[in-house]
């Protein structure tokens, strides 16, 4: 039973640093793991991958440092199939503390497969209060931004000529980490009928099957996974694919955790009982 | 990786062992850190705000464009700094008033529509004798448990205790696949860590 008590009241650092050993550890000694592609993200890849070339793609991205080791892998999946199908994008972000980092992202990728601003993609910035900014771009894309993040009036660019709303837009994927989701659901989809997909944190994805059941999402991208899951689909493993391999061996961890905190507090419920 | 890089990333990587060593027990690095992460992030986004709401929406326009009508939101968003005051507070609630009016007018029918009614037509579908249709019955029936559950004007016992267990179940079910996509996202976050505090050995020693 003194075994059973010890395992009920293990340290919590200790569980911590076999966490931490359990991803330092895949990393020395690779295993690659299998990634199934799941429906949902598969919906988002067809929607992308049927368009014409040329078509335009609004990108909202809302996301900061705390919630990008998600969101990084899966824009980066998404932005590499666009530009490879030669399908133009049209970023924006307006979660404030991450305006940059999805710019720098965008202009990495672009630059990557030698895309040109203005021609193949542009990036609008940040503007506060989402809701009213995704309907003033349903009418115009020049009341909320009538300049994009660089200060270049959105006439001057290439892309945009003949560009006026969602209307002369294919798809909005909006990579997103806050509640953003629900605006661009309710404010956007609902308002203007634009086919919307979505790439949320893992710990978001569950609240969004319903969308998805609904048919008012077109597919879900759910946090790392996901990611992972796009990538294979693009056949370019990258940082998910990575995250994944480390992520299928950790869990494995936790579930022995898991298994071995209730065969302890199984074996000690009976003892508990008895003192009370 | 530049010396410039190098130097940032290790201010980068420093900071990352200091939130970690929380881990271990409280302690003054990780008080700086935390507090670090929450000045420069009030601070940026304070300055983000200022430059993409006040100077666009109140200096441009007023000032450089002559567009005199954006005085009226302006004056509207000045009252409502007179929270800060007693005599004058009664003027924020104008703002208030205001900001809640077109919010609400624009929000509630469209929210009804998108959240309520197409979440309804959508749990209302023919029942197909395949995979589907099993899930679609499983859904209903746990919606219709669930809903039981939480329903408390009557007793929770016989059929009815019955049927509020199995909705009970299916929240446990749910709130089991949130936690584990939370555990799932955590750990997300601490491979991503991990992985820059590797790149940046790696560089440091020229690897």
């Amino acid at each position: 039973m003194y075994f059973f008590e010890r395992i009920t009241k293990f340290d919590r650092r200790i569980i911590f640093l076999v966490i931490g050993l359990s991803v330092i550890l895949p990393l020395l000694f690779r295993v690659d793991m299998p990634v199934d592609v799941t429906q949902e993200v598969k919906n988002v890849y067809d929607r992308i991958d049927e368009l014409p070339e040329g078509s335009i793609i609004v990108l909202p991205c809302e996301y900061a440092p705390d919630t990008m080791a998600e969101l990084e892998p899966m824009l980066f999946a998404v932005l590499r199939h666009c530009f490879r199908k030669n399908i133009r994008v049209i970023g924006c972000g307006f979660f404030v503390t991450g305006v940059t980092l999805v710019e720098q992202e965008l202009r990495q990728i672009a630059k990557e497969e030698g895309k040109v601003y203005g021609k193949d993609y542009i990036f609008l910035g940040y503007r506060p209060y989402p809701a009213v900014v995704i309907m003033s771009m349903g009418q115009d894309f020049r009341q909320s931004f009538p300049e994009d993040y660089y200060g270049t009036p959105l006439d001057s660019l290439p892309m945009m000529k003949n560009v006026k709303n969602y209307k002369d837009t294919k798809l909005v994927l909006t990579i997103n980490a806050t509640s953003g989701v629900d605006y661009w659901i309710i404010y956007g989809h609902e308002r203007y009928g634009f086919p919307l997909a979505i790439g949320v944190t893992a710990v978001m994805a569950a609240d969004y099957y319903s969308y998805l059941n609904s048919g008012q999402i077109v597919g879900i991208i759910g946090g790392l996974k996901g990611a992972a899951e796009y990538e294979k689909l693009i056949g370019q493993g990258d940082l998910a694919t990575m995250g994944m391999n480390i992520q299928s061996f950790v869990h494995l961890v936790i579930v022995l955790f898991i298994v071995i905190g209730n065969v302890g507090y199984l074996m000690t419920r009976k003892k508990r009982k008895g003192l009370e | 990786m530049g010396t410039s890089e190098l130097l940032w990333n290790g201010l980068a990587a420093i900071l990352t062992l200091a939130i970690f060593s929380f881990l271990y027990r409280d302690n003054p690095f990780y008080k700086f850190a935390e507090r670090l992460v929450a000045g420069v992030s009030a601070g940026y986004w304070t300055m983000l705000l200022y430059h993409t709401s006040f100077t666009d929406k109140v200096i441009v326009p007023i000032f450089q464009q002559n567009e005199w009508w954006y005085i009226i939101p302006s004056i509207l968003g000045l009252m409502m700094w007179t929270r800060f005051s007693r005599k004058w507070s009664w003027l924020s609630r104008i703002s208030l008033a205001f900001y809640i009016g077109i919010s609400a007018g624009v929000a509630l029918p469209i929210s009804m529509y998108a959240s309520i009614y197409k979440q309804l037509e959508a749990s209302m579908v023919p029942i197909a004798f395949d995979m589907a249709g099993i899930n679609s019955v499983l859904v209903t029936i746990g919606l219709i448990c669930s809903l039981a559950y939480f329903f408390f004007s009557k007793e929770h016992s016989g059929l009815f205790g019955k049927v509020s267990r199995v909705g009970i179940y299916t929240l446990m079910i749910g709130f089991g696949a949130g936690f584990g996509l939370t555990v799932m996202g955590r750990i997300s976050l601490f491979i991503d860590r991990v992985l820059f505090l590797k790149d940046y050995i790696l560089a440091l020693f020229g690897a």
